[in-house]
């Protein structure tokens, strides 16, 4: 890391030449498929780029949301209105690269202040090939995605017009029936060294796992085998596992054919499994269970989720746009957390098998860690076998 | 878990007296507590001694005492009311040391009270710092470095732990003095020795400095099930060493990443639940070393506190409600989010705006007093600004701070540019901004204010964008350089001063430019849900959310910050005024920008503005509103001054005219019309230079009362005795000129004060209570105890009073309340001044009537009702004696001689209630934090003139027991008539003198009435030293009778009675309804 004095200095000497930008950044415009249009100014990347557009209500954790797999396709708007305050750094990643089609803000700084900081929001973005928009009224924005639900959305500062980029923008792809997590997964599989003492061995699919659900788990002493999305099951039971995890990814889960297929073989093994977000809506489906996409989804760090076994409320991290439905579920599978705002399923429990998982984001990063005994309940099912 | 059912009935003690550090904050949590547990269905007993407060309406709990808070007192009461449950955590620090006593003393455990809220474990865990450092090292969480030392060898000990600097401070002494930084350990030594040389308990707490360092607040929520949440986390922009309540802060946190963030989350939840706090709210402090992210915390409060009610006002989420809920035994899961009504209190709000709160000082108020800002609290007020961006709501903030004169510095030298930056002060923030505009890189502001360079970048942005419009002409001024300038909110007045043309002329360029604000929701939520909650704060973005109805409806324009002179006691008006034309079906607005108060607790009205009071800020409302009525006349001056502005704009003002108030206010036309009505006024004139002040007090004579016009508190106000300090006056203390001509007016010495509320319209003319001052003319009345009835003014004088009250109501055509000043003196009635509007003393009238005056007045101004349609009698009457006395912040000054006079310096006030004048005074004084003597020795120091009176008195403490000790000349007199008497040195005299004797705790009362400047030092030195060591000192004849009346009458009381205001007024509380 650098020293972080000199990288204020360095930032110094340039504040005064991006205060004579502020008003010079290039004009940015955003157009919604249904037409509503913000323009405001460039930051970022310039350039065009489509996503659906969704919003993201947590204050902090802005690079973590970027890195975050699950943002494949969409566009973010952060409902927070400063943004990239604190700077970016080599630390707070969630995988190899931001995956966010664009991202949106009120207001983005123009310089980097904390101790770990070693970039600015908008040099990260840059380098990354990230367009984003800043100075628009973003929560008219939000208002209008929770009103009329999340839809499909332009970010353009080669095309200034309207009209071209409203026809352009309903021509791109819409997420209902989107697979997704083969575009993010992994070439190739590789472990992931537990800390200290290796106790356990889990494999865990990569449907666009966050790098934090891989420290947890290391933090617990397990090893973990990053798995492609298409693995087989017959190639990670012959991993000899002592636990699979399938980890959380974009994309609508119904379209996940295959990849239910394959992990329905995986829970004749009777080896303990975990799912988060896109793996816990695979789960639903791997039972007999249906999802279904939300107007607006769950996207931020304080959803109360109320653990139906305890009675405790944990306030957690979302990111999804999908959900299980609480209807679609055989006898066998139980209901263990609800999400208090709107009461949708947010965990499941198999009644007879060694399978749990949550729809929320237990490995937080960005988020509160209310709920890490999740990951002590794996490692105590792989305990127990 | 459903609510208790164990529990009925529910004391509740509120904080007492509004003082710097414990203000109306707790007014606003106390109400919300109260109300929660009414409505559901428990019974609520209230203590209280502050009677301008909401809370202690008779409506708010089901028995409301005014009352001392003292253990002798809330026993009586506990015993009469023999609750099952004490709640303590609503009532400041107060309430928790009082609460601690109370279990201490056995009175909870004998009479059956559980504590709900939080347990006696927790709060000492609180309050005691070597146990919450213990606490806190068994669950890892680090604290700063240090412990307290009783002797020099036990310092030593400790700073080697410390290291250097190291920071020393005294236990118990005046504004902290004899504390310090040491930086080796010679100075260690010199510091250490005079530190516990100064404390009274010979006590130092000596710790690692972290000045400098970052710092942070979590407001933290639990329920019995340990569910907890964040409610909100806030920055200081004043790095540590500056108290947090003289610090501008930032919600939420600007400069953490959420991995940052989430430590300090964890450590939160963990200090929580390791305190043992059940239920409740709990404010966290922490440090974060800007370096390393190294993390000390500071302190936890087991309660809710001025953060948390910045934090409810900041969020929309309201702590202290769901505390009170919580502490019966809610869940927050079971609590709905009055906001958004579908989802649960189970979560942590998320904001999508940026809140600032800017405190507001006084020390013009406190001239011998250093202006710098430490660890003692030195504000008296704040305000708190909403916008989408940081640089739009520290704008909006500064603005409402209602800054008399703006600091605009020029040519400030380097040396003392940088001591005034690196010394933080209450002008600090104009020092920055100066320092930004004149070649100071944002790295030497940093390395010289420690504050972080984000916030620093935000101001340089501003100044970046004025620097570009100053050198032009309005017109020049692009559409969108102008639209970004109302975005960073600067204010029209500001771009007019920088454009060289007027306010008006700004404000009607950019309505033609179509730069005009929107309005958007405070949700809790960021816009996730839906808000069913109409509070609102401007913004210059695309899309707004005011929504106004088609009601008929009235705004109300609030106080603005606490300030000395302009406090709760004006919001206590605003609020009745909402009350009372919601039930009379119109809907309410309310304007006002300070997070204290009920006011901006978005339950008090049906729609809230959290905006500044200035004409731009108003004015947009208005015309996004429309409504039908505004009131200006219950917010103090801040209202008052922008009457004239409105009313030219066809802003629909109710109440008495601003004409009226012009009337009242122009001394020219104001003497004219006391002359047509043949009434009285002491001799005066209007002087607009020191020549023309001079050939005045010739034509009148001395002494002289001299003030400058238009000001609230007395601010500048002085009495001269001849023409040297007339000219020192005139050359010091005020710009005359004839703009703002200096008022000046014979001063009526020894005179009685009479302060007379009145309610009027065309109908009918209502004495709302005819208050006698105890102290005698001199002393603002502000800071003057008062008791009503009156008590010593004779039948005649008080039907001369009601005459000239009902002819001047007449005259001024009031419509409202009305308040009159007058003077007795010679036998003859003067009247001083009248202020068309709700004064400082409406809620202490109310309280003392049972009649809620200033709801009537808004009925009658709305055109409700009239005055005569009330049917009540000419004058109210008083069914008790009630008296209301002042509390000072002098204690929290260093350097400042707690002498009383025309400026006021009272912070708050408190009521005594009592069948005879000993007790009610007795009890103002318990109220008020003095501990009635009832044996020992009473010094007297008088003047000549005041001699024969103190025999009287001398007599009188003789035969309650006291002895008696006096100065010289006081002595010599006493003994000549009889009385044993100790002679004592004058502190110029020799040693020991008088103040030895009472830094030796010897003397329990102290009565010393000024001699003059000869003697001023003395009586300084005896004054403070009485501060320091608690001992009651009175400063004039009158205020000695009363206390030595009240002393009278508890000893010869065998128990405290404690009354409620609802057996008081019998149950007969007029209910008024439109």
């Amino acid at each position: 890391m650098q020293n972080s004095k000199t990288l204020f200095l360095c930032i110094f000497a340039l504040n005064n030449l991006n205060l004579l930008k502020m008003n010079l950044s290039k004009p940015a415009i955003l157009v919604l498929e249904d037409g509503r249009t913000f323009r405001g100014k460039s930051f970022g990347s310039e350039g065009e780029t489509y996503g659906e557009m969704v919003f993201n209500t947590s204050m902090t954790g802005y690079q973590e949301i970027l890195t975050d797999p699950s943002y494949a396709g969409q566009i973010v708007c952060m409902t927070y209105p400063l943004i990239g305050n604190y700077g970016t750094n080599e630390e707070d990643v969630e995988s190899r690269r931001p995956w966010v089609e664009g991202f949106v803000v009120k207001e983005a700084s123009r310089i980097a202040s904390n101790w770990r900081a070693e970039e600015t929001l908008d040099s990260y973005l840059k380098r990354h090939k990230i367009v984003g928009i800043e100075q628009i009224d973003t929560r008219a924005l939000v208002r209008h995605i929770r009103d009329k639900g999340a839809m499909r959305a332009v970010i353009s500062t080669t095309d200034l017009d309207e009209k071209s980029l409203l026809e352009k923008v309903n021509q791109s792809p819409e997420m209902q029936n989107r697979e997704l997590a083969s575009a993010v997964t992994i070439e190739k599989n590789y472990d992931y060294p537990a800390e200290n003492k290796e106790k356990y061995h889990v494999v865990a699919y990569d449907f666009g796992v966050k790098t934090n659900s891989l420290r947890e788990f290391a933090k617990f002493g397990c090893k973990v085998t990053v798995v492609t999305a298409e693995t087989p099951a017959e190639k990670v039971l012959a991993m000899k596992p002592d636990g699979i995890f399938l980890s959380n990814g974009p994309g609508d889960p119904a379209s996940m054919k295959s990849v239910v297929a394959e992990i329905k073989k995986l829970t004749n093994s009777n080896v303990p499994m975990f799912g988060i977000c896109l793996g816990h809506q695979i789960l639903g489906q791997v039972f007999g269970g249906t999802t279904y996409k939300l107007k607006f989804g769950h996207r931020g760090g304080n959803q109360p989720i109320k653990n139906l076994e305890t009675g405790k409320v944990e306030i957690t991290a979302h990111n999804h746009g999908f959900a299980v439905d609480a209807k679609s579920l055989p006898a066998d599978v139980e209901i263990t957390h609800i999400n208090l705002n709107d009461e949708t399923v947010a965990g499941l429990k198999h009644k007879k098998l060694p399978i749990f998982s949550v729809q929320y984001h237990p490995e937080s990063a960005p988020g509160p860690h209310d709920s890490e005994y999740l990951f002590k309940n794996f490692i105590e099912l792989m305990e127990k076998k | 878990m459903p609510k208790r059912t164990d529990i009925h009935k529910i004391l509740i003690i509120g904080s007492g007296p509004i003082v710097i550090g414990q203000a109306c904050e707790f007014d606003y949590s106390g109400t919300q507590a109260c109300r929660a547990l009414k409505q559901e269905g428990f019974e609520v007993v209230l203590v209280n001694s502050n009677p301008a407060t909401i809370m202690t309406d008779p409506e708010i709990a089901d028995r409301t005492y005014i009352e001392p808070l003292t253990v002798e007192t809330v026993t009586a009461i506990i015993e009469k009311e023999k609750p099952d449950a004490l709640l303590p955590t609503v009532g400041a620090q107060t309430a928790l040391n009082l609460s601690v006593e109370l279990y201490e003393k056995g009175v909870l455990d004998k009479n059956g009270v559980k504590l709900i809220g939080a347990n006696i474990n927790a709060i000492k865990v609180g309050e005691d710092r070597e146990l919450f450092k213990k606490a806190m090292d068994e669950i890892g969480v680090p604290s700063a470095k240090g412990g307290f030392a009783h002797t020099w060898e036990e310092a030593q000990k400790i700073v080697q732990e410390t290291g250097y600097p190291a920071i020393i401070r005294p236990a118990f002494t005046l504004g902290g003095t004899g504390g310090g930084t040491a930086f080796n350990p010679e100075e260690f030594e010199e510091i250490a020795k005079g530190g516990l040389a100064a404390s009274p308990t010979s006590q130092i707490l000596v710790e690692e400095s972290i000045l400098g360092w970052k710092e942070y607040e979590l407001e933290v929520m639990r329920d019995l099930n340990d569910n907890v949440v964040i409610i909100c986390s806030i920055e200081n922009f004043d790095p540590m060493g500056v108290h947090t309540g003289d610090s501008i802060t930032v919600a939420p946190a600007q400069t953490l990443s959420d991995m940052e963030y989430q430590r300090l989350r964890d450590m939160s939840i963990a200090c929580i639940r390791k305190v043992g706090v059940e239920t409740g709210g709990s404010n966290i402090q922490f440090a974060v070393n800007p370096e390393n992210g190294d993390v000390r915390i500071i302190e936890m409060n087991p309660r809710v506190s001025r953060s948390s009610a910045l934090a409810s006002k900041a969020t929309g989420f309201p702590i202290a409600k769901i505390a009170a809920k919580l502490a019966v035994g809610y869940t927050l899961d079971e609590i709905p989010n009055d906001i958004t009504k579908k989802t649960p209190a189970s979560f942590e709000p998320t904001i999508d705006y940026v809140v600032t709160k800017i405190p507001k000082w006084a020390f013009e108020k406190f001239p011998q007093a250093e202006d710098v800002l430490g660890t003692q609290m030195k504000s008296v007020g704040e305000v708190m600004a909403i916008g989408r961006t940081f640089k739009e709501s520290l704008f909006k903030g500064l603005r409402s701070l209602e800054a008399v004169k703006p600091l605009r510095l020029v040519g400030v030298p380097d040396h003392v540019l940088q001591r005034k930056l690196a010394r933080p002060n209450s002008q600090r923030f104009s020092y920055i901004t100066y320092a930004l505009r004149n070649g100071y890189s944002i790295d030497e502001v940093h390395r010289l204010t420690k504050i972080d360079v984000w916030f620093l970048e935000q101001l340089q942005e501003v100044m970046m964008l004025q620097n570009r419009i100053e050198s032009r002409k309005l017109n020049d001024v692009p559409s969108e350089v102008l639209r970004t300038a109302k975005e960073f909110a600067l204010s029209d007045r500001r771009l007019a001063f920088l454009t060289e043309s007027t306010e008006d002329e700004v404000r009607e360029r950019r309505k033609n430019l179509g730069v005009t604000p929107v309005y958007k929701r405070v949700d809790t939520c960021g816009a996730e849900f839906e808000s069913h909650t109409p509070y609102l704060y401007s913004t210059y973005e695309e899309e707004c959310e005011a929504e106004p109805t088609e009601r008929k409806k009235i705004m109300i324009l609030g106080s603005g910050p606490n300030r000395i002179g302009q406090g709760i006691e004006f919001d206590y008006c605003c609020c009745h005024a909402s009350f009372a034309l919601q039930d009379a079906d119109f809907e309410t607005i309310m304007v006002n920008c300070n997070p204290e108060t009920v006011s901006t607790d978005y339950d008090t009205s049906d729609r809230l503005y959290f905006e500044p009071l200035t004409f731009e800020d108003v004015m947009n409302i208005v015309e996004k509103e429309q409504p039908n009525g505004v009131i200006v006349q219950f917010g103090g001056q801040t209202p008052l001054n922008l009457a004239d502005r409105l009313h030219n704009a066809e802003v629909p003002i109710i109440g008495t005219s601003p004409d009226s108030i012009d009337l009242a206010e122009d001394r020219k036309r104001f003497s004219a019309l006391l002359q047509d009505l043949r009434i009285p006024q002491p001799e005066n004139g209007t002087a607009t230079s020191a020549e023309e002040a001079k050939a005045i007090a010739n034509k009148i004579g001395y002494p002289l009362v001299v003030r400058p016009s238009f000001v609230l508190g007395g601010r500048a106000m002085a009495i001269v005795y001849d023409e040297q300090s007339l000219d020192e006056y005139m050359r010091t203390a005020v710009d005359a000129s004839p703009e703002k001509p200096i008022l000046i007016d014979k001063f009526l010495e020894r005179a009685v004060e009479i302060d007379v509320d009145a309610l009027a319209d065309e109908t009918a003319c209502v004495i709302c209570g005819i208050q006698e001052h105890i102290e005698e003319a001199g002393i603002h009345s502000g800071d003057s105890s008062s008791v009503l009835p009156a008590q010593r003014i004779l039948q005649e004088h008080l039907e001369t009073i009601k005459h000239y009250t009902f002819n001047l109501a007449k005259a001024l055509k009031v419509k409202g309340l009305m308040n009159l000043q007058l003077a007795i003196k010679d036998d003859r009635v003067y009247v001083i001044e009248v202020n068309p509007r709700a004064s400082r003393t409406v809620p202490f009238v109310a309280k003392a009537t049972g009649i809620p005056i200033a709801k009537i007045a808004s009925l009658v101004m709305a055109d409700v009702k009239t005055l005569a349609e009330f049917n009540l009698p000419e004058v109210l009457p008083v069914p008790k004696i009630f008296v209301k006395s002042p509390v000072f912040p002098f204690k929290k000054f260093a350097g400042v001689d707690p002498v009383l006079g025309p400026e006021m310096h009272s912070t708050g006030e408190v009521m005594g209630v009592g069948e005879t004048f000993g007790e009610a005074y007795g009890k103002a004084m318990e109220g008020a934090g003095l501990n009635l003597p009832k044996a020992g020795t009473a010094f007297l120091s008088v003047n000549d003139s005041d001699k024969g009176q103190a025999v009287v008195l001398a007599r009188r403490l003789n035969k309650l027991g006291f002895k008696l000790i006096a100065t010289y000349g006081t002595a010599t007199r006493l003994k000549e008539v009889g009385l044993d008497c100790e002679t004592v040195f004058k502190v110029n005299e020799g040693r020991p003198n008088i103040a030895d004797y009472i830094k030796r705790g010897e003397i329990a009362l102290v009565i010393n009435t000024p001699l003059g400047s000869i003697s001023h030092y003395d009586e300084q030195a005896i004054r403070k030293a009485a501060l320091q060591f608690n001992v009651p000192t009175v400063t004039t004849m009158t205020g000695a009778e009363a206390l030595i009346e009240a002393i009278t009458t508890k000893l010869n009381e065998e128990k405290v009675s404690v009354r409620s205001l609802q057996e008081i007024h019998d149950g007969k509380t007029l209910m008024v309804n439109g």
